[in-house]
């Protein structure tokens, strides 16, 4: 097929078919990673431009090492040395971006829609790379092709996500990505954390761990954001940890073969136990280098071959 | 000068009238209200009314005019202007203006400046407290005598209970009303639109019907303990509806307004992050939607008032969150509200009520009637006509509006205050 999209704003947005497409894509591009010589030409002459309006380490170097691989250009504004703290608007901030004539913004900014405000206004692509509470596609996308590289299969799998669902757009975008795929997700948390009309997505919705993990394929274990105490959603990060961390014998109780998943950056033995961490059943490194992957199939089907 | 307006369907629901009848208007006062035809025409001005819907001059009792202080969004003069667009006669202007209308000065200087415009009649409402900063009551008495005939904090919900309860006890001693903002801050928190399935969707943290709610309840048990009178602004959700109605039931001195983007829109409006659907209170659900049309209904709503908020693209062409909260209506409202009469909602007369003897009988200013001796503010309304809403073709000065692209039927053509025709088509 042929993908047909200026920007990636969401996973909510995309068909089953277009979502094949990416996986197929980035799994053939991460075998450029594996070569001594890790850069083909493919995106020479084209400009990337990530814009973080958070902070980042493994995404926004994701991003970047993807843009290199395929020898675009890549150019980093940060926050912090940026135009925003002057009082400049999101939308001038852009357009002078984009009269520099970049080919794709990769963006990541605390305001839900903020890629869409974008990219409404903008001839050039625009990747979302984290959205507010909204969307973070790309992770999904990593997490999908993870996913399928361990279970040789999208659909038909029990699909647990454990922790704070209200503020993750982790959450929201694998909620998408894996019910579209024809998986059952069920999330889990404390009920604080869990917002009304979650069954609207057509997910199940539990605040016990362990009926999320009972039979579960993926156990997919969220960061407890730490600002989260102290606004009313928790009591303590002891208790949390007691109920929502995830531990070895929780792993008894889902399948076999079970494979635990975490976006990243991890709070050992808060949400998820160093021993499960670090156990063989944990794929939260291919994760990271899956993320590389589906970040060089986005560029490449967003600004390379036949468009270009 | 005198002004006969005839062949018109005259709607007065303060007299029980919707009949066929000739209106003459003479020194700014309705001279004679008698069956068409029975005025002789030679000595007047005569206006051909036929096929047209005559009404006492509507009002609006919920805007925001903007001056003094944000003159770049609206003025009293462009405020105004498309008041009397919109077939209004007469507005009551909130006062969140900057400085905020907690003194009679300022009160005096929003009615010169209205005077001077000479457009509709505008009603200042004064802060509940200083600077509607929840603190200190302002001086009813003082701001009464210079002018304003309610009193709201409108925008910054009254949070202090003990400061509410003491407001209306004392506006009753000015006997004045109290227009309040209900909505608990501490449940809005961060919220920027309605708390539900589309705010889920849209990753945009919501503010539950839960925070209306729960301070209607507050206000309507402090207005049982008080007395006086409480008047409730821009109701927008389901419960809000059933509480209301229960202490209606129970005789509690309690009115309640809508506005017409409350049973236009859903919180659907907000997909793709519009932020011209992004107002205070949310747009809500559909069920809310339904409860907001059998408020009107069965009278548990009393009145329509748009909420008329101007803002520019400094403030709304933005992310979401970032953007203000407020929409304009003047030009719209009149022809969102006979979408309720075309839909069978309500009856003709029932809706102008809402929009004219209501809003004056709530505020005790003059209007909202026809009877003989009464002041000559008439709104004519062609009930049928199809018309496209173009924000570019707006009086107002600002367009943040949701409506632009509509179809409405049904809309004034000509405005009258005081006896003088002020805005025709």
């Amino acid at each position: 097929m042929e993908f047909r999209r200026k920007d990636l704003l969401g996973i909510a947005d995309l068909v089953p078919e277009e979502i094949h497409h990416i996986l197929d894509t980035a799994a053939s591009l991460k075998e450029i990673s594996t070569r001594p010589i890790k850069k083909v030409p493919t995106l020479r002459g084209k400009t990337v431009v990530t814009v973080f309006y958070e902070p980042s380490t493994r995404t926004r170097m994701s991003f970047e090492i993807a843009a290199k691989r395929l020898s675009a250009d890549t150019l980093n504004l940060t926050v912090a040395a940026s135009s925003a703290v002057k009082g400049e608007t999101l939308m001038d901030t852009a357009h002078n971006l984009e009269a520099m004539q970049p080919d794709v913004l990769v963006i990541r900014h605390p305001a839900s829609g903020a890629p869409h405000f974008l990219a409404r206004r903008l001839k050039c692509g625009v990747i979302n790379a984290g959205d507010g509470l909204h969307e973070h596609p790309t992770q999904a996308l990593l997490d999908l092709l993870t996913v399928q590289e361990a279970k040789d299969t999208l659909s038909g799998l029990k699909v647990a996500i454990i922790g704070d669902i209200a503020h993750s757009r982790v959450a929201r975008s694998n909620i998408h990505a894996f019910s579209k795929m024809g998986s059952q997700v069920i999330v889990a948390g404390p009920a604080t954390m869990l917002p009304p009309y979650l069954e609207s997505l057509g997910v199940r919705v539990t605040c016990s761990l362990e009926e999320a993990v009972a039979g579960a394929d993926v156990i997919m274990m969220l960061r407890l954001q730490l600002e989260r105490m102290g606004q009313m959603f928790l009591s303590t990060l002891r208790e949390y940890s007691r109920c929502f961390g995830l531990s070895l014998r929780h792993l008894e109780m889902a399948k076999p073969e079970a494979i635990v998943m975490h976006p990243g950056p991890l709070n050992r033995g808060v949400e998820i136990s160093p021993e499960v961490a670090d156990s063989a059943r944990s794929v939260i490194l291919q994760q990271v280098t899956n993320g590389v992957a589906i970040r060089m199939a986005m560029l490449y089907l967003l600004i390379g071959g036949e468009k270009a | 000068m005198s002004l006969l307006i005839t062949g018109g369907l005259l709607v007065d629901p303060s007299q029980g009238l919707e009949a066929s009848r000739d209106l003459l208007i003479e020194q700014g006062k309705v001279a004679a209200l008698e069956p068409a035809g029975t005025i002789a025409q030679d000595r007047h001005r005569v206006i051909d009314a036929s096929n047209l819907v005559v009404t006492p001059g509507l009002i609006d009792m919920h805007v925001h005019l903007r001056e003094p202080g944000e003159e770049y969004k609206e003025t009293i003069l462009t405020g105004t202007r498309a008041a009397v667009a919109g077939g209004f006669t007469a507005v009551a202007a909130m006062p969140n203006t900057k400085p905020v209308n907690d003194n009679a000065a300022v009160t005096r200087f929003i009615l010169e400046a209205a005077q001077a415009a000479g457009l509709a009649r505008v009603y200042p409402v004064g802060a509940i407290s200083m600077g509607s900063l929840g603190q200190t009551l302002s001086e009813y008495g003082d701001q009464k005598e210079a002018g304003a005939v309610a009193f709201s904090d409108d925008g910054q919900p009254v949070m202090n209970a003990m400061l509410m309860r003491r407001a209306l006890e004392y506006a009753r001693t000015f006997e004045v009303p109290l227009i309040a903002h209900e909505e608990d801050l501490a449940l809005r928190a961060a919220g920027v639109m309605h708390e539900g399935r589309v705010s889920l969707e849209l990753g945009l943290r919501g503010i539950p019907a839960a925070a209306e709610e729960s301070m209607i309840f507050r206000d309507l048990a402090l207005l049982q303990l008080t007395g006086g009178r409480l008047h409730i602004a821009h109701v927008s959700a389901f419960g809000s509806v059933a509480l209301i109605r229960t202490a209606k039931a129970a005789g509690l001195a309690v009115t309640a307004e809508t506005a017409p983007h409350y049973f236009s829109l859903t919180d659907e409006a907000v997909y793709g992050y519009d932020t011209l659907a992004k107002v205070n209170p949310p747009l809500r659900s559909a069920a809310d939607v339904a409860a907001i049309k059998a408020g009107l209904k069965d009278g548990t709503l009393d009145v329509i008032a748009c909420d008329h908020a101007p803002h520019t693209s400094l403030e709304k062409d933005l992310e979401f969150e970032a953007a203000a909260f407020g929409l304009i209506g003047l030009e719209t409202s009149l022809g969102l509200s006979l979408k309720l009469v075309h839909d069978g909602v309500l009856n003709l007369s029932q809706l102008v009520a809402k929009m004219s003897p209501h809003p004056a009988r709530i505020l005790g200013v003059p209007g909202g009637t026809l009877a003989p001796g009464s002041i000559a503010d008439v709104t004519l309304i062609d009930l049928n006509r199809e018309w496209t809403v173009d924000v570019n073709t707006f009086a107002s000065k600002s367009r943040n509006c949701p409506f632009h692209g509509w179809t409405l039927q049904g809309r004034a053509v000509m405005t009258i205050v005081g006896g003088k025709v002020v805005w025709k088509e």
